[in-house]
């Protein structure tokens, strides 16, 4: 049994990730179950969305039970972060997203409050600038591709990037299918 | 998704007719299920009550037939579910109703089995995806036999979560031929002796489903302590369970109402103390608790009554772990808390380039320094109340606000009274509000969002839209007409993007006696193809973010202590380039 966690800003592809995953171990065979906290997803606010592969009853797990945790957002994952267990892997992209009402209320924080909080914390830290990579590759669409093969490396997920790269042939536009590539196999942390 | 195996048990089980209102968490059900089969008649009805009686209407013919909504929608929908129980049906026909603990995303938290009691209809309560999918042929079965509507109630992690099942192919699908109306008045309408008869005959099958009880209700029998759960928390307790060591007995009931009784005596008499661990109302507490005293039992039923389990929100795996270890080690498990650093809070705002914002900002600007109160609605509009524009005084339900200013107005008659309205709102409820307020002779502001679309719950079509969910292009009822049709005189349509316009519209139609009507006609944001992103002119900004402080649009940042657009968020809507007091903001090129 694997259980993930996947939490970030409306908007950043979690919902997307989420299905990926659960394609691809659905693919090799495994039952997945999950369950995301869309609310007002498209509106800037946090989401979170829990996978897990492997037999199990409900959608979703305790806190100190995820393995994985991919935090698309510094301050979000920590706001999650009672969710990993002792010792579980972070993937985290270290770029900020300011609430949008930040410049309003002077609602901002600093990012590297985070990060320490994180270094500081029982897990491992594979961190990343996926906002970066993504620029970098020439398109800010597969910056969830960029945090995926992350996890992927992380050896914690029970699935390989070729997996992942079959069933994303299948589900991207062929026009995308090759920047999706690129993402998956280039990204180097 | 557990709404997509709701749709797909529904079709396999010979579904014809499906019809509902959008609601979160329930509006993929009919979605998919249009998605699925072409075949079968899908509509979005104009609200829950169109929808409800439609669907009843398809199955005095033979259809099964199932309507959707949200548990709110059942409220609009009661008066024809309230007779329909007693009338009855032919076709199966199934109400399906999404509850939402928590609330996540909605205004109360009602428990559609305590409606199922109270309207006396058999109501279905599924645990997981699968189960979803496999009782509602269960449902549309009973249904039949006892020619009774039934109500199916998941909640929102059963509705939204998502689980790897199989569907059997199209094929071996249940093809059910409606056998069409048959005409029998001492049937299809309702009088005072027929309700007397059929509320005999109601009871008496209850009773007799109370001892039945359904396939889903199960005992695991083990230790003298007992846990009886529902929904998605049965689910939760299972996986804890199978981590004791020393079980105790497990009572799940899908089957809430009519309680099963005869299964809950077995379990009962195998136990001496129980804890119940439910989302909502204390339901099945209640229940155990009386046939504790009806048989006599010594048993102990604890829960939400005796403040073992909290009143309100939702039940998460970690919640219902510490509540079974608690209660049976005698112990309540510590919870570890880590201090984490400040965290930025991020409240819903309105989109960048949101027609909403220049909508209230305009009403805003006209109204000030004038007494003045808005009512709002519930829709994505409802996020109007937030900072800077706090425009929003009333939120009740849907329509509401209609009826709310003109009470205002009634005793207060020298403020100016609004009230906000979506398009999709506008049809649904708010309709029958402003013929209230003009045979009454209200004094009140009607002001429509109109942005083509229902965009709080996924952009379905609605009658102002020219689209139905069958695909056809039909004539668009136009709102402006409606309003003159009903007997408003004034009703003028403006951009709210064109500011100073919108403004003096807003002064002019609200000095008016009588009811008036304002008609915000833009687009939503997330619909359209964004425009050349606006650019600020560094010379001429002063920084005093008055842009940023009036209008509070997402897309304006303060980026190395100076005001910038985000280029990604902004839509070139142009609204800020109009508040900015020295005009150092450039509309983009036009596309
Ligand atoms: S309102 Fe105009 S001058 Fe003031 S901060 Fe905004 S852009 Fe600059
Ligand atoms: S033009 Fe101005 S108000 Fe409109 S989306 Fe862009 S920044 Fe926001």
């Amino acid at each position: 049994m694997t259980n993930i966690l996947i939490c970030g800003v409306g908007g950043q592809g979690i919902v997307l990730t989420s299905k990926l995953i659960a394609a691809t171990a659905m693919e090799k065979g495994s039952p997945v179950r999950s369950a995301e906290t869309i609310g007002m997803a498209q509106k800037g606010g946090s989401v979170t969305s829990y996978l897990r592969i492997g037999e199990c009853s409900a959608p979703m797990f305790c806190r100190g039970e995820a393995d994985i945790m991919i935090a698309f957002e510094p301050a979000e994952a920590v706001r999650e972060f009672a969710c990993l267990r002792k010792g579980g892997t972070v993937v985290l992209n270290t770029h900020a997203v300011m609430p949008v009402t930040a410049a309003l209320t002077g609602g901002s924080y600093d990012p590297s409050v985070m990060e320490d909080f994180l270094d500081r914390a029982d897990c491992r830290v594979i961190s990343l600038d996926a906002e970066k990579l993504s620029a970098q590759i020439g398109s800010p669409k597969v910056m969830n591709m960029i945090m995926l093969s992350a996890a992927v490396r992380s050896g914690v997920l029970p699935f390989s990037l070729e997996d992942v790269a079959e069933v994303m042939k299948k589900t991207v536009r062929p026009q995308f299918v090759e920047m999706n590539m690129k993402a998956l196999y280039n990204t180097v942390l | 998704m557990g709404n997509a195996a709701i749709a797909k048990g529904a079709l396999a089980a010979g579904l014809n007719v499906i019809s509902g209102y959008p609601g979160t968490p329930s509006s993929e059900v009919l979605e998919t299920a249009a998605k699925t089969d072409k075949d079968i008649y899908v509509e979005w009805s104009a609200n829950e009550k169109a929808a409800l009686e439609l669907a009843a209407g398809a199955s005095y013919c033979g259809a099964r037939s199932m309507v959707t909504m949200k548990q709110v929608g059942l409220n609009v929908a009661s008066d024809p579910l309230m007779s329909l129980a007693y009338v009855g049906v032919k076709g199966g026909m199934i109400i399906m109703v999404a509850d939402d603990p928590g609330p996540i995303s909605s205004q109360t938290e009602q428990d559609t089995r305590t409606f199922a009691a109270f309207s006396k209809l058999p109501c279905f309560d599924p645990s997981s995806v699968e189960e979803a999918f496999s009782m509602v042929a269960d449902a549309f079965e009973l249904s039949e036999k006892y020619h009774t509507p039934v109500i199916f109630r998941p909640t929102t992690r059963v509705c939204h979560g998502y689980a790897s099942i199989d569907i059997p192919d199209k094929e071996e699908w249940f093809v059910n031929k409606p056998t069409g109306f048959e005409r029998d008045p001492s049937r299809w309408v309702i009088f005072p002796r027929l309700s007397y008869k059929a509320h005999t005959e109601i009871e008496k099958r209850n009773r007799m489903l109370s001892q039945e009880g359904c396939k889903g209700n199960c005992i695991l029998k083990g230790s003298r302590k007992g846990i009886a759960s529902h929904g998605i928390s049965a689910a939760y307790v299972h996986e804890v369970l199978e981590g004791l060591d020393d079980k105790p007995s497990f009572f799940k009931v899908s089957m809430p109402f009519p309680f099963p009784e005869k299964t809950a005596l077995e379990f009962l008499s195998c136990v001496d103390e129980v804890l119940c661990i439910e989302e909502l109302d204390p339901v099945i507490e209640k229940e155990l608790t009386y046939v504790c005293g009806k048989y006599h039992l010594d048993v102990k039923i604890r829960g939400k009554l005796t403040d073992d389990i909290h009143p309100a929100g939702e039940n998460d795996p970690t919640y219902v772990r510490d509540a079974v270890q608690g209660f049976v080690s005698g112990v309540c498990p510590e919870r570890e808390e880590t201090v984490t650093p400040k965290l930025p809070a991020r409240p819903p705002v309105l989109c960048a380039g949101c027609p909403h914002r220049a909508s209230f900002y305009a009403v805003k600007m006209a109204m000030r320094n004038m007494k003045a109160v808005f009512c709002g609605d519930i829709g994505c509009y409802t996020l109007g109340n937030a900072q800077p524009l706090d425009m929003v005084d009333t939120c009740l339900c849907m329509g509401a606000g209609v009826n709310i200013a003109q009470g205002i107005g009634k005793i207060e008659p020298d403020t100016y009274c609004f009230a906000f309205v979506g398009d999709s709102t506008f049809f649904a409820s708010a309709v029958t509000g402003v013929i209230n307020g003009v045979y009454n002779q209200a004094n009140m502001t009607l002001v429509v969002l109109d942005n083509s679309t229902t965009a709080m719950t996924g952009h379905q079509p609605h009658p102002g839209t020219g689209r139905t969910m069958m695909g056809d292009i039909v004539d668009k009822i136009d709102i402006e007409a409606v309003l003159h049709g009903v007997g408003v005189e004034t009703v003028v349509t403006v951009d709210p993007f064109d500011l100073e316009n919108a403004v003096n519209t807003v002064r002019c139609v609200a000095a008016l006696e009588g009811v008036k009507a304002i008609i915000f006609k833009s687009p939503c944001a997330v619909i359209i193809k964004q425009g050349k992103p606006c650019t600020i002119d560094k010379d001429k900004c002063t920084e005093c973010k008055a842009c940023i402080k009036r209008i509070g649009c997402p897309a304006l940042v303060i980026s190395d202590g100076k005001v910038t657009v985000e280029r990604s968020l902004c839509t070139g809507c142009g609204l800020c380039t109009q508040v900015c007091p020295v005009n150092a903001i450039e509309r983009g090129a036009q596309v």
